[in-house]
């Protein structure tokens, strides 16, 4: 598991309160992890916060899943 | 129209000196004070550095804890404020006996919580992350999370209540307003239950220094916090913050009987009105308290001598205690002499949107037990008075109708009557 995925599994457990093991690739913030569309904006910003990059709205839209979100930050921070 | 009789059947406080209503009231008729040094905030450069707090703790103690009453989750994203509503909106409804299992119950039941100044300590935060972070790093939970109306918000999401959704701002009289305004709508038929009172977390940063500014607090008492609140004495030199919330399950009286519930008391006067005289200052006349008090004594067809207990705003503040008593004095007249009239407030503090609904709370207590609470630190009375203020201990009477006073910043005054149900 890459550095990066532990540390955005960390903010999601953080964030939407769920159990580690729960936090799996094709997991869906909002369908599997209970999150809602304000919680889902809430977690962007931390991913911003913690990688210390920018994410337009656009391209938050299309993270969905934890496999979404280590995809795109692995391709924005590598 | 036939107004329907509204009285109460279910209470819940969280509040310096406990959480859990019989908790609090035992700690109040024990002559204890809530009051400390404050540690967990920036307060050095305040002229004030104490306050009333909830003693934190788990409730089968008799104290608070947050993950009790709401999820860790859901917490992070609000001002206390709405986590201490939750508490107690909690507490009076289980104590209610009521369950709102059915689509017809749900949109017949409604909540009417309200804040004076709500999530500032919150707006506050987010006010340093703006300035040094930027617009992209506000929370989509910073509205949400501090709007007033907000605890009726998830009070109803949490409980289902789908009947009128509503809230108060009045400062200082914003739980007496809520627990009168909800009582209409059931006496007008609007809801058969209104889930109803105030909330406050003022213990931050910004709220106490803007209180300190407004030259309210309390600052003389740094090294004896417990002695600060001192509604009537000669010593008091202001009023000394509290925190929590307090909530009332308001019910259509046939409602009530028809599925046996404990009634607590009966709504049966709410009178308001304005000082319309000054943004903070009591008018020195004390009109406005006293037109509020008539007209809730008018509304539930009484005479001043029905009264047997009035549970005062008195804040312990310079002005405000003799203007009020004042007025309590040209209310009563000859019957002056044999009321008890107590401040609650010098043993949780000063409440401000919650105030009003936990004193109602304590007034109901004193009914069913039949005891007047007692004005802790009430040493040497600043001014003569024939009212028995019940200094240091509480007395014990029979009480049967009760009075309680509520006074604002802006002139906005609230008086609720409660009696007995016979």
């Amino acid at each position: 598991m890459s550095d990066i995925a532990d540390r955005v599994r960390k903010i999601v457990v953080e964030h939407l309160n769920v159990d580690a093991e729960k936090v799996v690739e094709k997991a869906s913030f909002i369908d599997d992890l209970g999150a809602d569309s304000l919680d889902q904006v809430e977690l962007v910003m931390a991913f911003e916060e913690e990688f210390s990059v920018e994410i337009p709205d656009d391209a938050a839209e299309s993270i969905q899943t934890f496999g979404d979100a280590v995809s795109f930050l692995t391709k924005a921070v590598g | 129209m036939e107004l329907r009789r509204v009285v109460v059947t279910g209470m819940g406080i969280v509040a310096p000196l406990g959480c859990g209503v019989e908790t609090v009231w035992a700690n109040i008729l024990a002559g204890k004070s809530g009051a400390k040094r404050i540690d967990d905030v920036k307060v050095d450069d305040l002229t004030c550095q104490y306050a009333c707090r909830i003693p934190l703790g788990n409730y089968a103690d008799g104290k608070f804890n947050a993950d009790e009453w709401m999820e860790p989750k859901e917490q992070r994203k609000v001002d206390p404020f709405i986590i201490f509503a939750m508490a107690a909106a909690e507490q009076a409804i289980t104590d209610s006996g009521l369950t709102f299992a059915t689509q017809e119950e749900q949109e017949r039941s409604g909540v009417l919580i309200g804040s004076g100044i709500g999530g500032a300590g919150g707006i506050y935060e987010a006010s340093v992350t703006l300035y040094e972070k930027g617009p992209r790093r506000v929370s989509p939970f910073f509205i949400p999370g501090r709007l007033i109306n907000l605890a009726s918000g998830y009070v109803s999401i949490r409980h289902q209540l789908k009947g009128p959704n509503h809230s108060v701002v009045t400062a200082c009289s914003t739980g007496a307003h809520a627990i009168g305004d909800a009582a209409r709508l059931i006496a007008l038929g609007d809801a058969d239950v209104m889930v109803a009172g105030g909330a406050e977390s003022p213990v931050n940063r910004i709220s106490m220094a803007g209180f300190c500014a407004v030259r309210a607090l309390s600052t003389g008492f740094n090294d004896n916090p417990e002695q600060a609140s001192r509604p009537y004495d000669k010593d008091r030199d202001g009023f000394v913050m509290g925190e929590g919330s307090g909530i009332v399950v308001l019910e259509d009286y046939e409602h009530a009987k028809a599925r046996g519930a404990r009634m607590y008391g009966e709504i049966v006067g709410y009178g308001l009105s304005g000082d319309a005289y000054h943004i903070t200052a009591p008018s020195p006349d004390g009109d406005g308290g006293f037109r509020s008090m008539r007209a809730a004594i008018n509304r539930a067809g009484i005479v001043p001598a029905d009264i047997d207990y009035i549970n005062a705003h008195g804040t312990s503040t310079q002005l405000g205690d003799e203007i009020e008593l004042g007025a309590v004095t040209r209310l009563l007249g000859d019957a002056a002499g044999s009321v008890l009239m107590s401040s609650t407030k010098s043993a949780v503090g000063h409440l401000l949107g919650a105030a009003g609904s936990v004193e109602a709370i304590f007034s109901l207590l004193a009914m069913r037990d039949g005891i007047a609470p007692p004005t802790i630190n009430l040493d040497t009375p600043s001014v003569a008075t024939v009212i028995n203020l019940v200094p240091h201990k509480p007395v014990k009477k029979d009480i049967s109708v009760v009075l309680s006073n509520s006074f604002g910043f802006g002139g906005t005054n609230a008086t609720l009557v409660m009696r007995k149900v016979a």
